[in-house]
């Protein structure tokens, strides 16, 4: 609300809020393990006292489920939808393990509608709502699959994300994606501020899997930030509805995700990309995977 | 009987909107443009969007209205519109040198979900942006709010870009005027100029969309609102926002940015909000009213006195955006005249309840609805007549079905002339509402009158 005209020459000066508030958009192949690993690793920060919303971005809506213990959430555009134009902001989140602020953008059953413009109605949305004018220490977008329409690099927009991690594993399709998103990334910088923190790595066991994503890490100038192993932990938390933190606190998974979040938190290392041309990244997986 | 299938009887709809009491975002955004000195409107879409929007403009104010387009194809669809925007740029700063391009976005650009500031500063990378010239933008999908959205968003968008802070206060006050006509932008100004106020007014369409005929074609005319001043607009002791919907998001992002207090009145249309405009500017400054002001204010209570009969008892249909129906609203009732039906196609939350407030001492059940449409208007008519419409252009539909007469008040007048050159703000204004009010219903009295009661004198 606006301050009204002082009409005596006094006026009060408003403090301006100090912005923060690290904003980090997730983004990798279809079924790479996004959603799986932004939200243990969010487990992590919330449980180091970090205050933290989640923004789903995918029609799916499933970006917070184990956060929240099911999917219990009601999307955004959902919401839009039942109710028009007066949406209240308690309407769309819910406050999810440790205080989690979890949102669901939502958007079209598949094939139809437009999924990418559901996801630029949401985030305004919930600009308008001030969302984002409370107290946070982070908020984490979790974006579908690819990039494959304007709506989707909504995220890391100006004023928006700041900061991109890309999941990846040793599998040649799951390092061809980053690489694309990479090259979106560039786009954006060029323009904005948005830098690349790093890939983490979600191991599928692949061989010389490690070594593969260092080196691709290095040839696109970031850092593997971790490694996440392998572990059917993961999925066995995942179907009762859970983070491995939550789940399993004692378990050495949880303790690789509370890595990660430190990680995260401590990260200082934020670049442009420099993608990679196809044949450099074929070349790449040849002298580490299948050559070696 | 044009709308001869509208039925009295009125059904629920939910999905269905018949003869709209508003148009789409874009048109309010490039009126908005046409109020800053040197710009040209950029319509970031395909052609049609931008052909429309003109010649709605150019057939209310009867003036060229100039606007370029991204000229979206099928390829611009599907690879984003940054080749065509960048392209538009270089040429509109080559060929036509404007001093600003003001973007505004179309349902299609929208919904690609383009990304306009990241264009524009691609624009500027690649030298397309002369020095000293802005490019500025503002996101208009028409599937969201009116044309008074597509207003106030562009008019805060003028605050985005330019406003500054140097902190060092100037002495003068900023005016948003709100979604009104040239001729009450100058008013506005008249009555400020007469208080001894220094204003920057933003936007300012008097002198770009009132021009005389000079023989000689202006493509951007002597009016409008300078970048110098919009940038100084920071610096200013207060802001006034006239019209809460068309001019409150800016007044308030002038607060928020450059921490200029701001106030939010309505739009000074008749007596009681002229009276609060005036007020708010003698508290803010300190000075008194000057005679030639309280004069004013004295012939329209002149005329409100001496024909109040006339004004006594008479039900009114009004249909408009939701500033100009709260303050016209005000103006009618504190005449003792009775809106009764009232529609507008913006929605606002608080609009109903201002109506409501202003009309509780009716002695007729109200009508109010945000957003409704004039199809409802029509058949709240025809189960509780009135005596006189007020409205744009559409409603001559309703006005020849019904016979009722019709005073053309808002956004679009099609096919009348007036509304660009006399006010309707202000105790000036006022008397020209109060007198197209009597001609409307003293003609329809003198047409109805049966000869023993035909009136020489009124």
């Amino acid at each position: 609300m606006a301050r009204r005209l002082p009409y005596l020459a006094q006026k009060t000066v408003r403090g301006h809020k100090q912005d923060t508030m690290r904003k980090i958009a997730i983004y990798g192949k279809g079924g790479i393990g996004k959603s799986t690993t932004t939200q243990n690793t969010v487990a992590g920060l919330a449980e180091m006292g970090r205050k933290v919303m989640v923004v789903g971005c995918d029609p799916k809506a499933d970006s917070t489920r184990l956060l929240l213990g099911g999917l219990s959430q009601k999307t955004v555009l959902d919401t839009l939808r039942a109710e028009g134009e007066d949406v209240e902001l308690e309407d769309i989140r819910k406050t999810g393990f440790h205080g989690v602020i979890c949102v669901e953008s939502g958007g079209p059953e598949p094939g139809v509608g437009c999924a990418g413009r559901g996801i630029i109605t949401s985030i305004n949305l919930l600009e308008q709502l001030g969302a984002y004018a409370e107290k946070l220490d982070y908020a984490f977008y979790d974006v579908l699959g690819d990039v494959v329409c304007g709506g989707f690099a909504m995220p890391i927009r100006e004023g928006k994300a700041q900061e991109i991690y890309i999941v990846v594993s040793g599998e040649m399709m799951a390092m061809y994606a980053a690489n694309n998103i990479c090259k979106g990334i560039v786009k954006f910088a060029e323009a904005g501020g948005v830098r690349l923190g790093g890939l983490i790595c979600n191991s599928r066991k692949v061989d010389f899997e490690l070594e593969m994503i260092e080196a691709f890490a290095e040839q696109l100038g970031t850092q593997m930030i971790h490694f996440v192993p392998r572990d059917n932990m993961v999925q066995k938390a995942e179907i009762n509805r859970k983070t491995v933190i939550e789940f399993e606190p004692e378990h050495p998974q949880a303790g690789e995700y509370r890595t990660l979040a430190k990680k995260i938190e401590e990260n200082k290392m934020h670049v442009v990309p420099k993608p990679m041309s196809t044949d450099d990244l074929e070349k790449l997986l040849i002298k580490h995977g299948l050559a070696g | 009987m044009l709308l001869r299938h509208t039925p009295k009887e009125i059904t629920e709809r939910s999905a269905l909107t018949i003869n709209p009491a508003k148009t789409c975002q874009p048109i309010g955004a490039m009126y908005a443009a046409l109020g800053i000195h040197g710009c040209l409107p950029h319509s970031h879409g395909s052609q049609g969007c931008c052909a429309y929007h003109r010649s709605a403009l150019t057939r209310h104010y009867k003036e060229p209205v100039m606007a370029a387009t991204s000229s979206f194809t099928e390829g611009a669809s599907v690879f984003g519109g940054q080749a065509n925007l960048v392209q538009a740029i270089d040429n509109i700063f080559t060929i036509y040198e404007p001093e600003v391009i003001a973007v505004h976005t179309t349902c299609l650009s929208e919904t690609i979900g383009d990304d306009i500031p990241q264009i524009t500063r691609k624009a500027e990378a690649d030298g397309k942006i002369p020095e000293g010239k802005y490019v500025i933008h503002v996101n208009t999908p028409s599937y969201v709010g009116t044309h008074v959205t597509g207003f106030a968003n562009m008019t805060k968008a003028m605050v985005d870009y330019f406003a500054e802070s140097t902190g060092h206060k100037i002495d003068q006050i900023n005016i948003v005027p709100g979604y009104v006509e040239p001729s009450d932008m100058e008013e506005i100004k008249r009555i400020a100029a007469m208080m001894g106020v220094r204003v920057v007014m933003f936007p300012d369409t008097s002198k770009v969309l009132n021009r005389p005929q000079t023989g000689k074609y202006e493509m951007f005319p002597e009016g409008g609102v300078t970048v110098e001043a919009l940038k100084t607009t920071g610096d200013s002791l207060a802001t006034i926002g006239l019209g809460r919907l068309a001019s409150g998001p800016a007044a308030q992002a002038l607060d928020t940015k450059c921490n200029v207090p701001c106030e939010i009145l309505d739009l000074p249309i008749g007596f009681k909000a002229t009276d609060r405009f005036v007020d708010t500017l003698r508290k803010t400054l300190g000075i008194t009213v000057p005679d030639i002001i309280n004069n004013e204010r004295g012939q329209l209570l002149d005329i409100i006195t001496d024909m109040h009969q006339y004004f006594y008892g008479k039900k009114v249909a009004l249909a408009g955006d939701p500033d100009h129906l709260i303050a016209m609203t005000e103006f009618l009732v504190s005449i003792d005249m009775w809106p009764i039906h009232i529609v507008t196609g913006t929605s606002g939350k608080k609009f109903e309840s201002r109506i409501r407030e202003i009309t509780k001492d009716s002695p007729y059940p109200i009508n109010v609805k945000a957003p409704g449409d004039m199809f409802l208007l029509h058949q709240w008519i025809k189960n509780e007549p009135v005596d006189l419409l007020m409205g744009n252009t559409y409603m001559k539909y309703i006005a020849r079905d019904e016979d009722i007469p019709l005073i053309r008040m808002g956004f679009p007048i099609l096919d009348r002339i007036g509304h660009s050159y006399f006010p309707i703000v202000g105790y000036r204004g006022g008397m020209r509402l109060l007198e197209k009010i009597l001609d409307a219903i003293l003609d329809r009295q003198d047409r109805d009158a049966p000869e023993e009661s035909f009136e020489l004198v009124m």
